[in-house]
């Protein structure tokens, strides 16, 4: 009888220490993962000085509005297109993806990624990117990739830009890449330890300083005229992609001195324009405006505020023209998003 | 594929899960494939290399078994032995064969494993295996086939080839291994490496104290990367529920060099007196010579000479063993040197001892733990400078160029090491000290495994974290071999 009665307490308790085991299984778990994720957070680089443009990548997830129009490139675009522009004249809303020395698969996975968020009616890519065949520098990769989401998309955009000592591991779990500068830690990482503010407007990084250009540049000589392989391939899958999603591709080119765009480049990414009809805006032939006295802050690479202002001016111009987008103001959620960025933006442009 | 690459990790998680899901007798054959692509993966031709001495040690050994007794053996043994130390002679000490070809990754203990089996079947102390298969996965067991330790097939078959159920216990407790072993290699190891680098490779400049803070250095290194290399080997070995005998035993606390000799690369060490030194002291040659001391020499002298040139004859081998060169032949010598004065000095000890009672006194115990460390780290210099002439010219340097301005501020910062890296350093290399001070009285997993649940995770969970952030790996570190795997 008492046996019996035993049992069923017995299981009882054998059930609750079950019970109890996974449960604490399950807290150290959760607890490792917590704190790898925290670690990992921790020495990430915030970017939020020096070498901010490595932060631009991940400030595209800030909003979950869309837009009309999407550019896509290195410093060609984030430098010398100033967004809000496009809204307070035309009421296009656009980003910019772009990173540092941003190669064109780099670009082809940015897209990729931002076509899971939103479908824009025209992207502008810089075809200045043609010219590297080849990942250029590690810290270039990371500062375009790292800011991704985590996605397949992320992985193939590490893959295809991996140079021959970097590992995909690496990508997967940046704290493997980052662990050393737990030595090297400043004030900034826990400042921005859980919230970094963004640094750009819609992708568009400000500058306001002078540099005027003294100096013409000189042709340098080429060595391969032809764009590699690589860059082509992507350039290809660009404007696939954009064919199946039902958006208009325009190759641009920056007006800037330098680096030195060639005749032969230009005739090459002419003719691609011309085979498969597309429209290619070369800001260097075209009536813009630029002052490379005052409106450059590196004596013409970039763009600084006032040149970036008078660039995204033509190019909203023609695209509205052009490729048929229109004005989007008066939409309750854009005007309140963009009324504050530009605001924003005026500020910064005045102090 | 190193120890401590990505890919190394993602084929031992593929390989262990592979493992257990083949359930039944020929779960070996698992680590078989494994240890072919692992090493292939290497350099493909290494296969060819090992291969080679598979099939010629398998093809001796099931010869042998056909004949009865060691007379009607001995060519075969003569014949595979010769076969396989020419093979081991052409491409480790002469560049005769495949110029600029890398020498096979682990060539000197792959071979002396195998030739350990065929002696083993020679003496009928083993049985010749029927199984190939099972030949080839002793000889290329791949955690052990970079840097040993060389197993005996008594040892290693008793697991080897058994079936195996997954056990969390010896799972986790292989994983805490191979924490602790990354711990070595990756936080202190390859960080001190810098500094060793730049001491040894530039001998002219850096003279006289800095020789002195090289062979500590030196000690360092080698001791965190060799015994944490073996502690993965072995912690990856429990994972597959294999067990491979220790190969090390707390070596700098040994209390002399012939002690230090039993607990350093005990696998090797015991290899060379079961087959080369027993042998040697027991054969005709020695024996005659033996006699012919004891009649001409008197019976003190007499008996002490074969024991002495059986000494030295092993010694000059495991000199030879460690690579070509004068200085690896100087470093053998040296060793035997020390152990024969050491052991014609002991009747002075007991005088001394008998005299002065110290000899428990634990400040006794240190200054003999300190001598040892501080003769084997002399010993190193050869293996260091390259040459035994640079290395004499080196020692001196201590005593002849020792400035006092080496003392001062900034000069070690001077050596590729930062203050974060020698603080970490001394952290690291005190853990190793408390945890081998710990292992004096049993199993330092044990120990932890036996606290409560939350202090097991804590201590766990930190020599992760520890590993993660400052171990030398990834982007901005070269990765580096095992020290061991060169020989």
């Amino acid at each position: 009888m008492d046996g019996k009665q035993e049992k069923p307490s017995e299981n009882r308790i054998n059930a609750g220490k079950k019970v109890f085991s996974v449960f604490r299984l399950t807290a150290a778990v959760v607890l490792a993962i917590a704190g790898l994720a925290f670690l990992q957070a921790l020495v990430m680089p915030k970017y939020m000085s020096g070498d901010t443009e490595g932060g631009m990548v991940r400030e595209y997830y800030a909003s979950d509005l869309d837009h009309d129009v999407l550019f896509i490139g290195d410093c060609e675009v984030y430098a010398n297109i100033a967004t809000p522009v496009l809204w307070e004249k035309y009421g296009i809303g656009s980003y910019i993806r772009g990173s540092a020395g941003q190669t064109l698969w780099q670009s082809y996975y940015l897209l990729k990624d931002a076509l899971r968020y939103e479908k824009p009616k025209t992207l502008v890519l810089s075809v200045l990117a043609l010219k590297y065949d080849e990942p250029q520098k590690e810290a270039y990769n990371r500062m375009a990739i790292d800011g991704m989401r985590f996605s397949s998309d992320k992985i193939e955009a590490a893959r295809a830009s991996m140079m021959k000592d970097e590992q995909m591991p690496e990508y997967i779990f940046p704290l493997l890449r980052y662990h050393d500068r737990i030595t090297q830690l400043t004030g900034e990482d826990l400042t921005y330890l859980l919230y970094r503010p963004t640094l750009t407007y819609n992708g568009y990084y400000m500058v306001t300083d002078v540099k005027p250009v003294t100096v013409a540049p000189e042709e340098e000589p080429l060595t391969e005229s032809e764009f590699g392989e690589k860059a082509c391939e992507y350039l290809d899958k660009i404007r696939n992609l954009c064919e199946n999603e039902g958006i208009e591709l325009v190759l641009y080119k920056a007006p800037s001195l330098y680096p030195y765009w060639h005749e032969e480049w230009e005739k090459q990414v002419k003719d691609y324009a011309k085979k498969y009809q597309l429209r290619y805006y070369n800001l260097l032939e075209a009536e813009i405006g630029l002052d490379y006295s005052t409106d450059t802050y590196d004596a013409g690479m970039h763009f600084n505020v006032y040149g970036a202002e008078k660039i995204a001016d033509y190019i909203g111009g023609r695209l509205q023209d052009e490729c048929g987008l229109k004005s989007r103001r008066g939409e309750q959620r854009l005007e309140k998003y963009w009324g504050e960025l530009v605001e924003k933006y005026r500020r910064q442009k005045e102090d | 594929m190193l120890f401590t690459s990505y890919e190394f990790l993602i084929f031992l998680f593929i390989t262990t899960v592979a493992y257990y899901l083949w359930k039944g007798p020929r779960q070996w054959l698992v680590l078989l494939f494994a240890g072919i692509w692992f090493y292939g993966r290497q350099n493909p031709a290494y296969l060819f290399f090992l291969g080679g001495t598979i099939l010629t040690v398998y093809a001796g050994t099931r010869g042998m078994e056909r004949l009865d007794g060691r007379r009607k053996r001995r060519p075969l043994l003569l014949a595979v032995t010769g076969v396989n130390l020419f093979v081991l002679w052409l491409l480790k000490y002469t560049d005769l064969l495949f110029d600029g070809l890398m020498i096979p990754l682990g060539i000197s203990f792959y071979t002396f494993q195998a030739l350990s089996y065929l002696i083993d079947v020679y003496r009928g102390t083993e049985k010749a295996e029927k199984n190939i298969g099972k030949v080839a996965l002793f000889a290329g067991f791949f955690p052990q086939l970079i840097q040993g330790p060389i197993s005996r097939y008594s040892d290693l078959s008793k697991t080897l080839f058994e079936e195996h159920r997954f056990s969390w216990n010896e799972v986790s407790l292989g994983l805490q291994r191979i924490l602790w072993g990354y711990f070595k290699k990756l936080v202190i190891a390859d960080r001190i490496l810098a500094a060793v680098q730049t001491l040894l490779l530039q001998p002219e400049t850096y003279r006289g104290i800095y020789v002195l803070a090289g062979m500590v250095f030196y000690a360092i290194e080698l001791y965190a990367d060799f015994t944490g290399g073996i502690d993965i080997v072995i912690g990856i070995a429990q994972i597959l529920g294999i067990r491979v005998k220790e190969n090390f035993i707390r070596p700098y606390f040994s209390k002399s060099v012939k002690e230090y000799w039993t607990r350093w690369h005990i696998s090797m060490g015991t290899w060379f007196r079961d087959y080369v030194f027993y042998p040697v002291s027991v054969s005709k040659p020695l024996l005659k010579i033996s006699k012919w001391a004891r009649k001409n020499l008197g019976n003190a002298i007499g008996k002490r000479v074969p024991v002495y040139l059986s000494a030295l004859i092993v010694w000059s081998a495991t000199g030879i063993w460690h690579g070509r060169g004068w200085n690896f032949l100087a470093w053998g010598i040296g060793n035997c040197l020390i152990i024969l004065i050491s052991g014609e000095l002991e009747p002075l000890y007991r005088r001394f001892h008998k005299r002065y009672p110290v000899k428990d006194h634990w400040l006794f115990r240190t200054f003999q733990i300190l001598r040892t460390i501080f003769l084997m780290s002399c010993l190193r210099l050869f293996d260091c400078y390259g040459t035994v002439r640079r290395t004499f010219v080196m020692f001196a340097s201590i005593f002849t160029d020792f400035l006092p301005e080496h003392f001062s501020a900034g000069t070690f910062l001077k050596l590729g090491l930062d203050l974060w890296d020698y603080g970490i350093l001394m952290a690291g290399v005190a853990l190793m000290i408390t945890v081998s001070l710990m292992g004096r009285t049993g199993s330092v997993r044990e120990k932890i495994r036996k606290q409560n649940g939350a202090v097991r995770f804590l201590i766990w969970y930190g020599l992760l974290i520890v590993v993660l952030l400052f171990g030398c790996y990834g982007q901005g570190y070269e990765a580096v071999q095992f020290i061991y795997r060169r020989y």
